[in-house]
């Protein structure tokens, strides 16, 4: 849910339009939150996303609920300490990164969020590392120890995508430096 | 700094109550509004208002009618079965001419329904809603930026004609978070009326009373009929909409709220097959925009579809609108179920079939 | 000369529509020259109920809002807490405040809104014909209780005021009665107070003020009298159920 709209907030920031949905319903502490973030540089009719171009899943309850709504050419970002799979799914991409054991490394589970977040940033090539930077330094001015674990946290996301698989393109979805296309959207988890 | 704020519609909607000059919210909690409870909670606050959470809907909009009396600026929120029973209140303040901003969160039912989006409460928000002989302006927002413009609105209408206003919307709208301005909240200038009305004691003045009875032979008669001129003038002058590609559609489609975002895709869609299709969106439902549908049907426009999140309540006012110059077709999901663009572009192509 | 007796300002000059041997119009005279004494008449604001004195705002001289039945705690609620130096009463009958309106008294008691309350208890529906009240008593006859109120049927009178007295929001809380001339002495002291503990921020007050209502109760005045003498006292005792220390 916050990372969903860490990422709003990171895209609006850029110029864009975005919306941001959670997911409502009988407080549940423990179930499977989610939340949908439709960025795009066209207006947006509905922030409800059917068919999502990213999935950003921490958990493997939450990979058995949406693996089902992934269609050819989305791309999972697993968070693979917490979700373990074998599992294959033709047509989609199924990145697996341990985000949590990186967040532990760093010292705090918590930040496993930016991790994820940094290697959204770098798979989808939608937003940009230095601005994202900014923005963290911004929102955690008065905290620098929550600053400096953060930034590492995303760039070690960031960086866990080689150069040779970043903007992992899917049909209708360009960069930021080449924004043309009509809404899609991403489900975050 | 950003000029922009991600807000969702429920927090837009108290931003906005604030820059209205809002100091008095009483509420009850319920899904999916209750992010706006929150808000007022800890905006009134900081401004030094009140707040108070109510033992019920009832005591909520009673308390709304007491500030409204004193002549300050007030407002409630809630959904829809919360917003049935506030419908008593609203009655009293429509028959004691006091204004007041009711917010409705839509959510599907009847009864409990559930708590997904839905714009079911379109006959009740549009047609008085309680008992007598009465309107409230209803307003609906398609975007988080226009429930903001369009609750500031409320209170300067509410204040004009001394009427309840509603602000409208379904579930989805209040709970996603979209950019809004901030110019949206410091810009705004808020058209405070002088109230000599107000209680505000018998200070060098003859009492004033705020009463809805009037027993006298006559005197409800004599206060209907005003309250009917009223109603006209509100028609005449407070009508809003959004036309889009009208002009030379020869089906419009007819929607509001959400909904008309997901019909305003359906459209550009459309148009790139070379399918002459337009878009009206009512903004204020009602008074409701008689004027755009009865205009298209005298030009370009065969046929009218209307989109709604209900099994079809609007659709009587555009047929009403159309008065059977025109067929006038109805898609709607219900329950919670959102339209999807494709949807509507299939009901498009059956019509266009059928002309 | 000095004058020694004035008229009552906060009174108008009116004849009332209320019946003979009615206690409204007693409780009527009793606030308004409480107000004159207070010297606060351009400062109150009151909330006229739904029932017989929904028409009190004809006889008072001081801004009145009707409110719908039961609701005027809720009312008093929104307009103290905007103007928190005007002086807010609410009017209620049993039905009002009793039946209809036990929510809204009992959270506007409990949340201690510093307003005063006068409850006209006359144990019976005036205004619709005298159907029976919350309070009616057992055995009392009305409209809708032909054999006379049954506890097996209709259950037991409600002692709305012993029930708000143990709630802490409440500072204060008296039973009187209008029935004889010590009753309407007593009353007016109680009443005084009530709107003195508003003036100096004490916090919630009410006086419930036991009535006739010959008219319902289908007797004759005098009759009426003694009927709340004999009965309604009994069940509904006089004095202080709650008083706060501070």
């Amino acid at each position: 849910m916050v990372l969903g709209r860490i990422i709003a907030e990171a895209a609006m920031s850029l110029g864009k339009n975005v919306t941001w949905m959670p997911s409502y319903g009988a407080e549940v502490r423990g179930g499977t939150a989610y939340s949908m973030v439709v960025i795009s540089d066209d207006e947006i009719a509905s922030p409800v996303v059917d068919n999502a171009d990213f999935f950003i899943i921490m958990n493997a309850p939450s990979f058995d609920k949406f693996k089902k709504t992934a269609v050819k050419g989305s791309a999972i970002i697993l968070n693979s300490s917490l979700a373990e799979t074998n599992e294959k799914i033709k047509g989609i991409k199924i990145i697996k990164i341990p985000a949590t054991e990186i967040a532990i490394s760093l010292g705090k589970a918590m930040v496993a969020n930016t991790v994820m977040f940094g290697c959204f940033a770098r798979l989808s090539g939608l937003i940009d590392k230095e601005k994202v930077m900014k923005l963290l330094k911004d929102a955690l001015a008065q905290k620098q120890h929550l600053f400096e674990i953060n930034k590492n946290a995303f760039s070690e996301g960031y960086d866990f995508i080689p150069a040779n698989r970043q903007n992992h393109r899917l049909p209708g979805l360009c960069p930021v430096s080449n924004p043309t296309h009509g809404p899609r959207g991403g489900r975050i988890k | 700094m950003n000029k922009k704020i991600l807000m969702t519609g429920n927090e837009a909607v108290g931003e906005a109550a604030i820059s209205a000059g809002c100091r008095f919210y009483a509420g009850y909690p319920i899904t999916p509004q209750n992010e706006l409870t929150a808000y007022m909670a800890k905006r009134m606050l900081e401004e030094k208002g009140v707040f108070i959470q109510s033992e019920s809907e009832l005591a909520a909009i009673n308390m709304v009618f007491g500030s409204s009396a004193v002549g300050k600026r007030a407002m409630t929120s809630s959904s829809s079965p919360g917003i049935s029973l506030k419908q008593e209140g609203i009655s009293y303040l429509a028959g004691c001419e006091l204004p007041a901003v009711i917010v409705n969160v839509m959510r599907g039912g009847p009864g409990l329904g559930n708590i997904a989006p839905s714009q079911a409460d379109y006959f009740q928000s549009t047609r008085g809603g309680g008992h007598g002989d009465y309107r409230t302006i209803a307003l609906a927002p398609a975007y988080v930026q226009e429930a903001a413009g369009l609750t500031q609105l409320a209170f300067d209408l509410a204040d004009k004609y001394r009427n309840p206003a509603l602000v409208v919307m379904d579930g989805l709208l209040g709970q996603m978070m979209e950019p809004v301005e901030k110019t949206q909240f410091t810009d705004y200038k808020p058209k405070l009326v002088k109230k000599p009305w107000a209680l505000t004691g018998a200070k060098g003045r003859r009492p004033n009373i705020i009463r809805s009875l009037l027993l006298k032979q006559g005197a409800l008669e004599e206060f209907n009929e005003r309250l009917c001129e009223k109603y006209k003038a509100i028609e005449n002058t407070q009508t809003r909409y959004e036309k889009f590609l009208t002009d030379d559609a020869e089906i419009v489609i007819v929607a509001y709220g959400l909904t008309s975002r997901i019909a305003r895709h359906a459209v550009k869609a459309l148009r790139k097959k070379n399918k002459k299709i337009g878009l009206i969106r009512p903004i204020t439902i009602w008074p409701f925009p008689r004027k755009a549908m009865h205009d298209c049907a005298k030009k370009a426009t065969k046929a009218f579809l209307v989109v709604e999140m209900s099994c079809g309540q609007m659709v009587e006012d555009v047929r009403l609108a159309v008065n059977g110059k025109r067929p006038v077709y109805f898609y709607g999901r219900s329950g919670g179920g959102v339209p999807t663009n494709e949807a509507i572009e299939q009901e498009i192509l059956k019509i266009i079939k059928g002309l | 000369m000095a004058n020694v007796l004035k008229k009552t300002q906060s009174l108008h000059d009116r004849v009332t529509h209320y019946c003979a041997g009615c206690g409204h119009g007693i409780v009527h005279r009793l606030i308004c020259e409480i107000i004159d004494e207070l010297d606060i008449r351009e400062k109150t604001i009151a909330v006229a109920p739904v029932g017989c004195a929904v028409l009190a705002y004809d006889y008072w001289n001081f801004d009145t809002t009707e409110a719908a039945h039961g609701r005027p705690p809720a009312v008093a609620t929104g307009i103290k807490r905007m103007l928190p130096d005007r002086i807010i009463f609410t009017y209620q009958g049993d039905g009002d405040l009793a039946a209809i309106g036990t929510s809204e008294i009992i959270h506007a008691a409990n949340r201690g809104e510093n307003i005063t309350v006068i409850f006209v208890n006359n144990g019976t529906y005036g205004m619709t014909g005298g159907q029976m009240a919350p309070t009616t008593l057992l055995g009392q006859k009305t409209k809708t209780t032909p054999l006379g109120r049954d506890k097996i049927r209709e259950g037991y009178p409600l002692k709305i005021s012993e029930m708000l007295a143990i709630l802490d929001g409440v500072y204060y809380l008296e039973r009187v009665s209008v029935h004889n001339p010590q009753g309407v002495r007593a009353a007016k002291k109680a009443i005084k107070k009530a709107f003195i503990n508003q003036i100096e921020n004490k916090g919630f007050s009410m006086v419930e003020v036991l009535a006739m209502c010959p008219t319902a109760w289908e007797m004759p005045v005098k009759d009426s009298v003694k009927w709340v003498e004999e009965n309604v006292v009994k069940y509904y005792p006089l004095g202080v159920l709650k008083q706060n220390a501070q």
